[in-house]
């Protein structure tokens, strides 16, 4: 099932409706490996409600969602990082009151080697499997800088630390599909900055594809391969950023249509 | 000024994080092993019972302060180990074998409680086992074949094989030993996955869950752990007591021991010790200082309920942290004397916080 040329991520037809609304209709869309691939659309078009819907969250009123060839809706939403899907949030979602080693630490849950009892008598194995874990954990806060906050409380960090601790949260989780919620709200143009080199970085140095949904056109086409525009829960458009971008019904969801900005000109005159 | 000079992982993990800490758990290990030449009869009874309640708070600490998980119907799993303790060494099963079914019985009433846990939290979770509480306590009064009923139940001292513990010291010693396994077990599970985990639930379910934590198994977990040492201590409450009636683990109890977490400091196991000192040394204090206050005060009738009630809230608005939060001002303040500034241990208010998932 899983050649290198089926999509890693692959949506058919979602759909998900909450009481009258229809949140998400009829998306589809294909993340190959090895690419970034962004979501972008204004406020409310669905675009967190379509990761959600992937980290499972969400269950879909109708459709597909698979990951590497295998069904993801029919899997528990705790399973879903197992499989090997990261994320990160909209409005930072730390563990607040714990270190940030720790936070980090609980982003290699699902490579625990250790059971109840070993924890609870804290074994030689335990000791072991706790080392390991540092060392992939230390690995991560080299890659992103991170080494002045390791024993910080989250509690005590500005945003823009925390957005970091979040990616390197989902890093440590070791996955092979990376969902990133707005990675660049909240930051200022040298974190963002910092963040576009990052996300290259972890596509080049580890591997990992990168689905994200951002609103910072800059970092947009500056690290996406490709790009999907939602507008009200639908597809409005695909393809290479600068198309996108150009798309006449992607800015007529941005701008309004050019009939009603030719009567404000009208207006205006 | 200590500073730690970190050259290995291992000592991120070690229990004593240096030589300061090995000095002073080894003195409070060692003072407590000395209390019984050090101290009367009245105070080893007293110290007894702090240990048994600390054991009590290791497993509330765990349960609200660790994994967020209110519970205030805590007395019955005090309840359910002490009357299986009483009933088991009433009908003459070895102590030991006593003590580990307590412990086991009360962890599956503990499982059966956390079902609602999967899905209510917050006020309804602790309303839930509030209800689950006076059912307990109700079951206590009418099962009389083995509770005794509203009459009570008298405990046999705790024996292995033919070695009596009847008296006070080895009694302690017994306390003594179970308290600090239990608090080893403790901070082994905190310092490891399981223990990260219940942190992980305490402050964002849906990211927990979205780093592969199993939030009904790690919930359930954590009410078994809880209610399981919550047993111990209740076997051992019902040696130390030597009687049993329904109203010891009645919804008073169970705010007692909520309140001992709460004044201890939620989130730190120093606190269900503190809290457990607090909740045992208060009425003395209360009864010693009611010579002193004018008669109307000091003989009236609600006088401990309304200086607990006064303490909580004090602690609540004041000292949110607890005791333990205190102790660490106070610390704080002596080791980076004279830098200590007043808002350091301010807690920065977030509005970034987004209920959106919830």
């Amino acid at each position: 099932m899983s050649t290198p040329e089926t999509p890693l991520l692959s949506a058919r037809d979602l759909s998900v409706r909450f009481g009258g609304v229809l949140a998400v209709n009829k998306v589809s869309f294909d993340v190959q490996r090895g690419e970034v691939f962004t979501l972008i659309g204004p406020n409310g078009a669905g675009k967190t409600t379509v990761f959600n819907l992937i980290s499972r969250i969400y269950t879909p009123t109708s459709g597909t969602i698979h990951f590497d060839g295998v069904e993801l809706t029919a899997c528990p939403p705790h399973e879903v990082a197992r499989r090997g899907v990261a994320r990160t949030f909209q409005n930072i979602e730390l563990f607040e009151h714990a270190s940030v080693l720790q936070n980090l630490l609980i982003g290699r849950h699902t490579h625990r080697k250790t059971g109840f009892w070993t924890d609870l008598f804290f074994t030689q194995a335990a000791r072991q499997a706790a080392v390991q874990d540092r060392e992939r954990v230390e690995h991560v806060i080299d890659f992103l800088d991170l080494q002045h906050h390791r024993d910080t409380m989250i509690a005590g960090l500005p945003y823009g630390v925390r957005k970091v601790v979040e990616l390197a949260r989902a890093l440590c989780v070791e996955p092979r599909l990376l969902l990133l919620d707005e990675p660049s709200s909240g930051l200022n143009v040298e974190e963002t900055e910092d963040m576009a080199y990052w996300i290259h970085d972890i596509r080049r140095e580890f591997g990992i594809t990168v689905l994200m949904v951002e609103h910072d056109m800059t970092l947009v086409s500056k690290v996406s391969d490709r790009v999907l525009a939602m507008n009200q829960g639908e597809v409005l458009a695909m393809g290479l950023p600068a198309e996108v971008q150009s798309h006449p019904g992607v800015i007529e969801a941005y701008l309004g249509s050019s009939q009603d900005l030719s009567s404000l000109r009208r207006e205006a005159a | 000024m200590r500073f730690i000079f970190k050259t290995r992982y291992e000592q991120d993990i070690a229990l004593a994080k240096h030589g300061g800490q090995r000095f002073w758990y080894g003195l409070l290990v060692l003072l407590l092993a000395a209390a019984p030449w050090l101290m009367s009869e009245y105070g080893l009874a007293q110290l007894t019972f702090v240990l048994i309640y600390g054991i009590v708070g290791l497993g509330l600490m765990l349960l609200a302060g660790f994994t967020g998980l209110f519970s205030i119907g805590h007395a019955a799993f005090l309840g359910v180990g002490a009357y299986t303790e009483a009933a088991l060494v009433g009908i003459g099963v070895p102590f030991p074998i006593a003590l580990a079914c307590a412990m086991l019985i009360s962890a599956a009433v503990g499982v059966i409680v956390g079902l609602p846990a999967l899905r209510v939290k917050g006020m309804y979770l602790g309303i839930s086992t509030m209800a689950f509480g006076f059912i307990v306590a109700e079951v206590f009064a009418r099962w009389e074949s083995v509770t005794g009923g509203n009459a009570g139940k008298h405990v046999k001292a705790p024996a292995i094989g033919g070695w009596q513990l009847d008296s006070g010291t080895e009694f302690y010693f017994l306390c003594l030993v179970l308290t600090i396994l239990s608090t080893l077990g403790i901070l082994n599970l905190l310092r490891s996955p399981t223990g990260r985990a219940f942190v992980a639930i305490r402050d964002s379910e849906i990211s927990a869950q979205s780093m592969g934590i199993h939030l009904a198994r790690y919930k359930t977990l954590s009410f078994a752990i809880s209610a399981a040492l919550a047993g111990l201590g209740g076997a051992l409450y019902a040696h130390m007591i030597k009687f049993l009636s329904p109203e010891q683990f009645d919804i008073i109890q169970s705010i007692d021991l909520l309140l001992m977490v709460v004044i201890g400091g939620l989130g730190s196991v120093h606190g269900a010790f503190l809290g457990a000192l607090f909740l045992i040394a208060m009425p003395q204090l209360i009864n010693a200082s009611k010579d002193f206050l004018p008669e109307v005060i000091g003989q009236a009738p609600g006088l401990k309920a309304a200086i607990y009630g006064l303490v909580l809230i004090a602690f609540v608005l004041f000292e949110p942290l607890g005791l333990y939060g205190r102790w660490l001002k106070i610390r704080t303040f002596f080791t980076i004397f004279p830098f200590y500034r007043k808002g350091m241990f301010k807690r920065q208010k977030s509005f970034q916080k987004s209920d959106r998932l919830r």
